[in-house]
This record gives structure tokens, sequence and C-alpha cells, in this order.
């Protein structure tokens, strides 16, 4: 089997694993599972098999895998389907792969007794079988397809516990949002097409390298909209945290290690497109710090667990287009990987938590005493995890942000170009990004710290609920996932042969500048915490739900049901108790709303898109169906006045038709006068 | 006829003439008091002036023959079958305010106005056509009856099947359907009642002797 | 004579008679009115044949059979509504009104009929006989 062969099976697989699951799945109840899970675990390993017959990337010198077949003479630009096989493609492949894989095996347990589980499975292959297709598509009208299935699969998983509110208006939000980046998304795709005269990435890598762009900064700018949008960067980024209404295993694969991560990575393949573009760096570079910085300071104000995740995992992407905007890919997928990794365990963990716990909500959890003896594996996992995020050395997360600190303070030295290409990064994007990486820095430490001391380090009268042993496949699952958290940092070395060769290894001043304020962070809240953790005894607070024998999700869906009901926000929690908010202050309150964005949002596209639905609706009401109604009345009214000539008087229709004929008659004759003479 | 339109004047009538007009004059008018009158019997009386108006008029026209059917037949029977019916259906006797219907105008209008029209279409197409009666009497006995049947023999005895046919049908149409005591002849217990014993019919559920003195005499 | 002369009387015995069909209301006057059309019609023909000298006498034996075909008629039309008028207690033409429709959906003629007992339902045949 050739290496094209194989990759072509590799989102094949999954495809026909969902086409299997939609047709089966209410018939034969038995294959679901199987069906679910083993297309998945082959496609991982012929990822796997992949990568290893890729054996490196452009740093080592292999030249990517290129293979097409003509899908589509659209008379113009061409659609190609198309692979493209770079050491990008096959490492972020093995990711998605694997990471599926973990999310399906975890979903047998967290969703067992699950109606709709057949549908879900299908989905989350499906939406694996687009992600793997956007990863080694070489086309981008091909990779556009995936993108979008994405969406949609994203848009049915965030809405699977439909019957709470929240989760319903969250995937519309999901949906609504995401397009928004998606038009001038496709607009890009068709500049840039129509600069390059191809879909084909390689045909557009050799344009750019010979500067036959006419419009980089208009198409670059239009692209980021849909980076933006799908990776959750500001100012689109606000869906992310709603979205964690969906389950915790989507969650953690769709909203944490994978789609959102395909904005970052379509960026990497396309980096010498945005490079062509100073302008666009320097935007780049903003919207990454402003991004790294608010989710930071947000997620140090949120009490749903998951949402605290949510707006970690959007700075971890803001740290993504960091490194992209200094101009260096290899870091920004190096991070994408450890983050994949390391975010995908914190959310399975987390729905680990959230079962035992019987709540979503940190202000419950910290008044209960002994949730981390629950769940050992979840802990330990949840530990390790929570201290890579925090990119303490030696775990995955430490060298995958100091290789992003490096090219930030590489580029704000002047001297960095961008990765395969010799265009210049901008000064003003490296200080930029270095800057806020270090800001961003202090903030996750603090509010990992927050979320692990919370947690499982709870004070307070009562003990955490016994929901009895967690589900093997649960707990496996991290300890498979603990393995990359742990343990990514030793292929620092290795990994950029499989990138652009750049070396990924932390550079002293960096690694003890980013180590020190994360450790300054952490402490600050440890300080913080013991400070009010006092006050958690005295105010009781939280509704928690015991139902020892429910299936995990059950009680997750519960929790997001009764959160607004319970604390009077999603987002937040009247909690004194709160470390974060003491090291907030005034800033809490805006923090813990995502600083009024939704209602800026409001203002400014919801209610003008009211208004103008109730004009159409009011034209369509008022106006248009006045025409119909009216035609509908006045034939009524005809029939009316009609019906009254129907008196049933015999002598009355012989009179009216005597009365016709005598006018026939009489006319015929006119007309025969008329014409004889 | 150009030769006859040539040798009469328009404005010098004959003999005849003047009697047909007179005449016709007698039987419009009888015929608009049939229509008008509000006493009902007075209708049937007037019209038979007029249909005896208009048997003088055959007369005129030198149509003996069916004069006399005329007399015979309209005057004699079918007028007295109408009388016959305004009876059995209880009209009364002396004026009655609402003989007209409602539309009664209406009806007036669509009459004028195609009296107007055909009036004039007639007189615009006949006004130089003479009827030459001096030569062979027309309609003779003898000469209706040769033409009656010598030519005319199939569909007169066609014509006595629809009488036969209305005959039956007259009479099917006066019985009373579904009464038990009726069809079959006069064997049951109605039977044996006299005609037209009024006292005990009153607890049978539909009385069958008026029927009977009903066709009897019709 | 002058053949406008039957025609123009022919004609206005006509539209007396349809005067009468459409403003009659008892059934029997109605049928009056049909027997002065019919006549006029009669007229008509007899004119016309002695006018054209029709060697078939087409005319005058059609009229004969028009006379009998009225007689049959007559026969048959009264029979009708001695019928109406036993089952309805009227021969008004303009109360049998069954095709039309009533908004609130009642039968027009249960005025009519109200009921086989009914105090006003009248005695055709009780008439008929002191009527004899």
């Amino acid at each position: 089997m050739t290496t094209t062969t194989t990759a072509v099976l590799v989102p094949l697989l999954p495809f026909l694993g969902a086409l299997a699951g939609l047709l089966l799945g209410r018939r034969a109840p038995g294959f679901v599972r199987p069906l679910a899970i083993l297309p998945t675990l082959a496609a991982a390993a012929l990822a796997v098999v992949v990568a290893v017959a890729q054996g490196g990337g452009a740093g080592a010198g292999k030249a990517p895998v290129d293979a097409a077949t003509r899908l589509t003479p659209t008379g113009s630009v061409p659609i190609d389907l198309a692979l493209h096989i770079d050491g990008f493609a096959a490492l972020v492949a093995v990711l998605v792969a694997v990471v599926a894989c973990c999310v399906q095996i975890y979903s047998t347990g967290y969703l067992r007794d699950d109606p709709r589980y057949p549908s879900y499975a299908a989905l989350v292959s499906l939406f694996t079988a687009a992600m793997l297709l956007v990863v080694y598509s070489g086309d981008l009208m091909v990779l556009l397809v995936g993108w979008e299935i994405m969406g949609i699969c994203s848009y049915f998983l965030v809405g699977h516990y439909w019957e709470t509110e929240a989760a319903r208006s969250a995937s519309l939000k999901a949906f609504l949002v995401t397009k928004l980046g998606d038009v001038p998304f496709l607009f890009g795709i068709f500049a840039l097409a129509a600069d390059a005269g191809t879909f084909r990435i390689t045909g557009i890598l050799k344009t750019v390298a010979v500067g036959g762009l006419d419009h980089p900064t208009l198409i670059a700018l239009l692209l980021l909209a849909g980076v933006a949008g799908k990776s959750a960067q500001f100012p689109l980024h606000t869906w992310l945290p709603d979205a964690m209404a969906g389950p915790t295993p989507v969650s953690a694969l769709i909203h944490a290690a994978t789609m959102v991560a395909a904005g970052v990575y379509f960026v990497a393949r396309l980096l010498p497109v945005f490079a062509a573009s100073a302008a666009a760096m320097v935007v780049l570079a903003a919207m990454a710090a402003v991004t790294m910085v608010g989710s930071g300071l947000a997620a140090l104000a949120q009490d749903d667990i998951k949402r605290v995740l949510a707006y970690s995992t959007v700075g971890q992407l803001g740290y993504m287009t960091g490194a992209l905007a200094v101009g260096d890919r290899g870091a920004a997928v190096f991070h994408l990987l450890s983050h994949g990794a390391f975010k995908a365990l914190l959310f399975l963990a987390a729905g680990v938590v959230i079962h035992a716990a019987g709540t979503n909500s940190l202000a419950a959890m910290s008044r209960m005493r002994g949730l981390a003896g629950r769940i050992p594996d979840a802990y330990w996992t949840m530990t390790v995890a929570l201290l890579a995020l925090a990119a303490i050395p030696p775990f995955a997360g430490f060298f995958s942000k100091e290789a992003v600190l490096g090219a930030a303070e590489h580029a704000s030295t002047g001297h960095a170009t961008a990765s395969g290409t010799l265009t210049a990064v901008p000064t003003a994007a490296g200080w930029t990004v270095l800057l806020a990486g270090l800001i961003t820095a202090f903030l996750t430490a603090g509010y990992a710290t927050r979320l692990w001391l919370l947690a499982f380090h709870g004070k307070g009268p009562e003990t955490a609920p016994d929901h009895g042993k967690q589900p093997i496949v649960m707990n496996a699952v991290l300890w498979v996932l603990f393995v990359p958290t742990l343990a990514l940092g030793l292929a620092t070395p290795v990994l950029p042969d499989w990138f652009d060769g750049r070396s990924l290894t932390p550079t002293l001043t960096t690694s003890v500048l980013g180590t020190g304020v994360a450790l300054v962070g952490a402490l600050v809240t440890y300080g913080a915490w013991r400070h009010t953790t006092a006050l958690a005894a005295r105010v009781p607070l939280g509704a928690v739900a015991v139902a020892p024998d429910a299936a995990p999700a059950d009680s997750e869906e519960s929790a997001i049901a009764t959160h607004a009901a319970a604390y009077g926000d999603n987002a937040g929690a009247p909690d004194p108790a709160d470390p974060g908010r003491l090291l907030l202050g005034p800033l809490h309150r805006p923090a813990a709303v995502g600083f009024h964005l939704d209602a800026v949002y409001t203002a400014l596209f919801v209610r003008p898109v009211r208004a103008g639905a109730r004009l159409v609706r009011f034209l369509d009401r008022e106006v248009v169906d006045a025409y119909v109604n009216g035609a509908g009345t006045a034939s009524r009214w005809l029939g009316a006045a009609v019906r009254r000539a129907q008196t049933g008087n015999v002598q009355t229709y012989l009179g009216a038709l005597l009365a016709g004929s005598l006018v026939l008659a009489v006319a015929v004759v006119l007309v025969a006068t008329g014409t004889g003479a | 006829m150009t030769l006859a339109a040539a040798s009469h004047g328009f404005l010098s009538p004959t003999g005849v003439e003047i009697a047909f007009l007179l005449v016709g004059l007698v039987t419009l008018g009888a015929a608009v008091v049939t229509v008008i009158t509000r006493q009902l019997v007075h209708a049937a009386l007037w019209l038979v002036v007029t249909l005896g108006g208009i048997a003088v008029e055959y007369l005129l026209l030198t149509a003996e023959f069916i004069a006399w059917v005329q007399v015979l037949i309209y005057v004699g029977s079918v007028v007295v079958l109408l009388l016959f019916g305004l009876m059995l259906t209880k009209a009364p006797i002396g004026r009655s305010p609402d003989a007209d219907s409602g539309n009664r105008w209406a009806a007036l209008t669509v009459a004028v106005a195609s009296a107007a029209a055909l009036v004039w279409v007639v007189t615009d197409a006949f006004r130089t056509t003479w009827i030459d009666l001096d030569g062979a009497v027309q309609g003779s006995t003898e000469a209706s009856g040769r033409s009656l049947f010598q030519y005319w023999v199939l569909p007169f005895e066609a014509l006595s099947v629809l009488l036969l046919a209305a005959l039956v049908g007259a009479i099917v149409l006066s019985r009373r359907n579904g009464d038990p005591e009726h069809t079959g002849g006069r064997k049951p217990a109605g039977g044996r009642r006299p005609v037209g014993d009024r006292a005990p019919a009153a607890d049978r559920p539909r009385s069958g002797g008026p029927a009977r003195t009903r066709e009897d005499r019709g | 004579m002058h053949l406008a002369y039957p025609a123009v009387l022919a004609v206005l015995l006509f539209c007396v008679g349809l005067y009468g069909v459409l403003a009659r209301r008892n059934a029997i006057l109605v049928l009056m009115s049909v027997e002065l059309m019919l006549n006029a019609v009669n007229l008509n023909l007899v004119a016309f044949d002695v006018w054209l000298r029709d060697k078939l006498h087409a005319g005058q034996a059609l009229t004969l059979f028009t006379i009998a075909v009225a007689a049959a008629e007559i026969g048959i039309g009264l029979a009708i509504v001695l019928l109406v008028y036993r089952n309805r207690g009227s021969s008004d033409v303009d109360r049998l009104r069954d095709l039309a429709e009533r908004p609130d959906g009642t039968d027009p003629n249960d005025d009519l009929t109200g009921g086989p007992d009914a105090a006003g339902r009248p005695r055709p045949d009780h008439q008929a006989e002191a009527a004899a």
C-alpha cells in the first residue's frame, strides 16, 4: 500500500463509519460502539503509518507527498482532489486521530445510557473525517468542504443536550459566529485563487514565492476573519465559552484539541501568504495579544469549570496565532500538538470531576471535602495537565510555550524571517507577542492554580457525594493522554526535522522569564486562596445533583441546565471565597461576562438584524400578505355576492336566462345588420 | 310577392285584415287579463276567451280544421283540466293579492324588451309580405286529413304513443306511492270503505280514498 | 292579408305568456301562460303555412302535433303540480326553494311542511271534493 492510498484511507474510514453509524444506529444498536471506535482507531493507526512513512518534513529535507486527481474542471480555476502531506500534516493528523480515538472510547462510558448516542457517535466520526480531510487536503476548496462539515458537526454536537435552553442557544451562536467568519474566508479563498490561478496549496505557495500576489493584505485579512471565527480569536471568540454547553467529550475533541486548531493549522500552511503582508502580520499579532490577555482575565473569573478551560483554550490558541504572527509556524504547530494533548486531557478529566462532584460549579466544589480522593486518576492526570498548561518544566506545555516565546523574542530583535520565506517579521509584532505572552503566562498559571485549588482542595462541611467508581474506559483514556502531556517535551530536538528546521529548544532568557512569571502567578493565586478560603465555610453555596447510577452525561446535563438558576448566571457565581475575585478586583464582573463583548454584539449586530427581521416580517405580513389575502377576500366577497343570486326561485333564474338570451339575440341582429350594411 | 306588395297598400286594409285586427285585439286583451288578473278562476276563463280568439284567427287564415281542433282540445279539455287543477290545489276563489310574485317588474321588463325586439325584427322582416288568401283553401278538413294521413302518418302514430305515455305518466304521478292499501287494487280494508268516507280516513296514516276520487274524475 | 298582422300578434301573445311565466306565483297560472306561448307559436305556424302554400302542409300538421303535445304536457304538468301540492301544501313556484343555500343550514320548507299532523296542513283532497 503506497503512502497515498494509506493517506486517502485515513479520512475515508471515519467517514464510512459515520455513514454506517447513521444508517444502522437505530436498527442494530449493538454495532454502534464498534462502528464508532474501530474506524477511528484504524484511522489513527494509518495516520501513524503515514507519519512514519513520511519520516520527516522540510526540516529533514523530505519532500512532501503530493497527489492529485482532477475533481471538477470548472472552466476557470480547477478543483482538485489533492493530498499535500508534509511534516505538519502528518503530525497534526496523528494528533487528531489519537484524540478522536480517546474521545470515542471515553464517550462509550460517558454517554452510556444516552438514547441519542448512535447519532452522537456518528457525528463525532464525521467530524473526525472532516478534520482529517482539512489536515491532508492540498486543495483549498476541498479543505473548505471539510472546514464547513466541521462547523455543522460542531453545531449538532454542541446542541446535543437540546432539551436545555443554554445548549440550544449555544449551538446556534457557535454556528452563526463561525459562519460570520466563514463568509469573508470564502471570499479570501476566491481572491487568493484568482491571484494565484489555482486552488492547490503548492501552486499558491509557488506563486507567493515569486511575489505573484496582487492583493496580499486584502487576502490575508479576509482569510484571517475565517481563522478568527474557527479558532475563536478576538473578536469572534465569544462562541467558544458558550459552546461548553455541549457534552464534555465534544468539548475535548472539537473545542479544545482539533477544530479550533484548524484555523491555526490553516495559517501555518499558508504562512507565506500572510507573511507577504506586514499589515496582516501586525493585525495577527494584535489579535493574538488581545485574545491571550483577555481570555486569561476572563478565565480567572469563570465559575463553570469547563468555561475556565474554554477561556484557557482561547488563550492557548492566542499563543499559537502569536507564534504565527512572528513567523514561526514550527512553534505554533508544536504548541498545537502539545496543547491538543493536555487540553483534551484536561477536558476529559473535567468530565470525570463534574460527574463525581455532581456540579460544574467551582464554587460548589470548593465547599466539598475529599473530591480528590474519590477520583485519584482524574486528580493526578489533571494536576499534571494543569502544570503543563501553566508551562512549568518539564512538562509538554513548557517546551511548546517556550518555543513560542523564543520565536517572539527572536522577532522582537528584528532578525526573524517568516518560515518558508525571506520576509522579515515586523519588530512590533515580536514585541507585542512577547509582552502579551509573558502576561498571559502569569494569568495562565493563576487560573490553573485557582482551578486546581478550588476543584480538589475544597474546604467545607460536606464531603463529595459518592457516585461510585468512574467507568474504567474514562480513566484509561486519561492515562493514555497523560503520556504526551508528560513527555512530549522530549520530542523537542526531533520536531524541527518535521517542521521548517528552525530550532524549538527553549532559550535561557525566555525560559527564566516565562517560568518565573508563571511561578509568581501560581504563588499569588495560592496566597489569595489562603486568604479567601476561610470564607468558603461561612458562605454556603451551590447545588449538587446526586445520582449515583446516572450516566456521567446526565449529571453534566442537569448541571448545565441548573447553573443559571442556581447561581444567577451561566458564567460566574456570587462566591466571596473565590480567589479570582480578590485578584481581579473591580475587573471581576466584566471578566466573568467576557468583557461585555456579547452585549456589544447585541447592540451592533443582533439588534439591527432583529429590527431588519421585524421589518421584513412587517413587509411580509402586512404588505405582501395583504395582496395574497386580498385575492382570497375579494374572491370570497365576489362569491358571497354571486351566492345572493342563488335564491332557489326558478322564475328568477328563468328571467335572467331570458334577459341574457335577449341581449345576445339583439347583439347578433345588430352585428348582422351592421355587417350587412 | 313583390307583385302582391305592389297591388296592396300598407294602409288600405281589406275586410279580412280588419276582422283579423279586431279579433286579434280582443285575443291580446284577453291574454293580458289572463296573466294579470288576481282571481285565479277568472284567469282560466279569460284563457278560454284567448284560445277562442286564436281559433277565430285560424278560421280567418283559412285553417278551419286547426280551428276546430283548437276549440275541441284547448277550450274543451285543457282549460277544464286547468280548472280542475286550480280546484284540487285549493286555489282561493275571489281576489288573491299575492297572485304575482315579487319579481313582477323584472318579468315585465324582460317581456316588454322581448316584445320590442321581436316586433321590431318581425315588422322589419315582413314589411312587404302579403298572404294570398284568395287561392285554394289551405286548411280545410279534407286537405289537412289528406296531408296528415299521406305524409305525416308516422309522426302521427308516434304522437299517439306519446299521448299514451303521458296518460300513464299522469296516473303514476298522481298515485300515492308506498300506500299498501292502495297499491294492488282495492282488496284490503281500505277498499271496503265507501269512497269519500272521510271519518275513518283520519286514523289512517295517509288517506287513499280522495286520491282515487281525483283519478276517477281526471 | 299582410303577414305582419299574424306575426306581430303571435309575438305579443308570446311575450304576454312570457310575462305570465316569469311573474305568476301559482304553478297552474304558470302552466296557463305556457299555453299562451304555445298558442302564439301555433299561430305563427299556421300563418306561415298559409303564406308559403306548403304542399305537405307541414305547418298545420306541426300545429296539430303541438296541440296534442300541449295536451299531454298539461296532463303531466298538472299531475306534478298536484303531487307538489300534496307534499308541500303549496303550489307557489317561488316557495319551492330547496335548491337554494341557507346560511344557517335549515330546511327552507320547514315552515311549509311542519309535520304530518300540523294544524296548518292543507287538505287538498277535501277541497277538491268540495269544489267538485
